[in-house]
């Protein structure tokens, strides 16, 4: 079961790490400047979440590899972080689409979280909890400003929309091997997530006059390390500087 | 001169503890009040700075002009009952 511990706290750390990165490509690039420190606080955030996990990956492993190991000297098919995490930037609607669908399913998952019979994992969840709620609280707002806005920002959030539905499903994945985790108590059923989700993000949607393609093929592998062409790219940036010089430190 | 497209200019205002007086801390661009006040957030209370936070459009302010210095703010000296310099004040009352 340590394994198995193990294993679904590295896919935590991989989401969390992953679109932390895709978060700081917009660094002085941002829609203005404190738009710009907004999004930069949130990537802060999630890189902070992000190493709290790996360390207690790295911990619970007991190998003698690091948090920064695990996180530059892993490669595309050891990475178990959601697809849609991984998704280039996009445009601003797209980026803030991905975060308020993100941030919905990281806020049900982490608040079951603080319930788990393991005591570091509830302790990282209840940290991160209010960081979610201020992450969504921010990204919904945008959706409202892009959906309600102008014929131009309406077309652009429904765009998309349509690019990121069907790698929402891929968020419920469950490992086989996570089953006794569920039973210990130590993390929560991911279907039992998924009513609550949907309620909250459709919610949302309708109130912004947006509608997912409910009929759109799903796109799912994420469990078994299977991504999308965008993680090698990103990977390749986000590990260059450690994998060149492996002892570097700063 | 290009055009300003970063929004209008809100003024910020941070009150440290429950009971004390806002204090304007600076400004900021946003395009409407809830953007307000998450970016006066992130800019100004990231370090614990205070626990409420007030924006204020800037157009919303009507300020004085230093050329009405002399006749608004003259303090009189000379009409000695306007300074309350005849009481006693008594200790518990800390800001006056």
């Amino acid at each position: 079961m340590a394994n198995a511990l193990f294993n679904y706290i590295l896919r935590l750390a991989d989401s969390t790490i992953i679109l932390a990165q895709r978060d700081a490509e917009w660094t002085g690039h941002g829609p203005y400047l404190e738009e710009d420190l907004a999004l930069t606080n949130i990537a802060l955030d999630l890189f902070g979440r992000g190493k709290a996990l790996l360390e207690y990956a790295a911990k619970l492993e007991a190998k003698g590899r690091t948090e920064d190991d695990l996180a530059f000297f892993r490669s595309e098919r050891q990475y178990f972080n959601a697809i849609i995490t991984e998704l280039p930037k996009g445009d601003y609607a797209f980026t803030m689409l991905r975060h308020a669908i993100v941030d919905t399913f990281d806020l049900l998952l982490y608040s079951a979280l603080m319930s788990s019979t393991d005591e570091t994992l509830k302790g990282i969840a209840s940290k991160t909890c209010k960081e979610i709620q201020y992450h969504q609280r921010h990204s919904f707002a945008w959706i409202k400003r892009f959906g309600l806005g102008t014929e131009e920002s309406a077309r652009r959030v429904s765009d998309a929309l349509e690019q990121l539905w069907p790698f929402t499903d891929d968020l419920f994945d469950q490992a086989p091997a996570e089953v006794d985790l569920i039973n210990a108590g130590i993390i929560p059923d991911r279907s039992s997530l998924k009513p609550a989700w949907q309620n909250h993000i459709l919610n949302l949607f309708n109130e912004v006059h947006l509608k997912p393609n409910t009929e759109a093929f799903m796109q799912s592998g994420s469990i078994k390390g299977i991504h999308t062409e965008h993680l090698g790219h990103l990977l390749a940036e986000m590990q260059a500087l450690p994998r060149m010089y492996p002892n570097a430190t700063w | 001169m290009t055009k300003d497209t970063q929004g209008p200019l809100w003024e910020v205002f941070v009150q440290k503890k429950s009971g004390q007086p806002f204090v304007h801390c600076g400004n900021l661009h946003a395009f409407d009040a809830e953007m307000a006040l998450q970016n006066a957030r992130d800019l100004y209370t990231r370090r614990g700075e205070g626990m409420s936070l007030w924006v204020v459009p800037s157009a919303a302010i009507t300020a004085s002009s230093p050329e009405d210095r002399g006749a608004f703010f003259e303090p009189s000296n000379d009409k000695i009952f306007r300074h309350p310099t005849f009481y006693q004040i008594p200790d518990g009352i800390g800001h006056m």
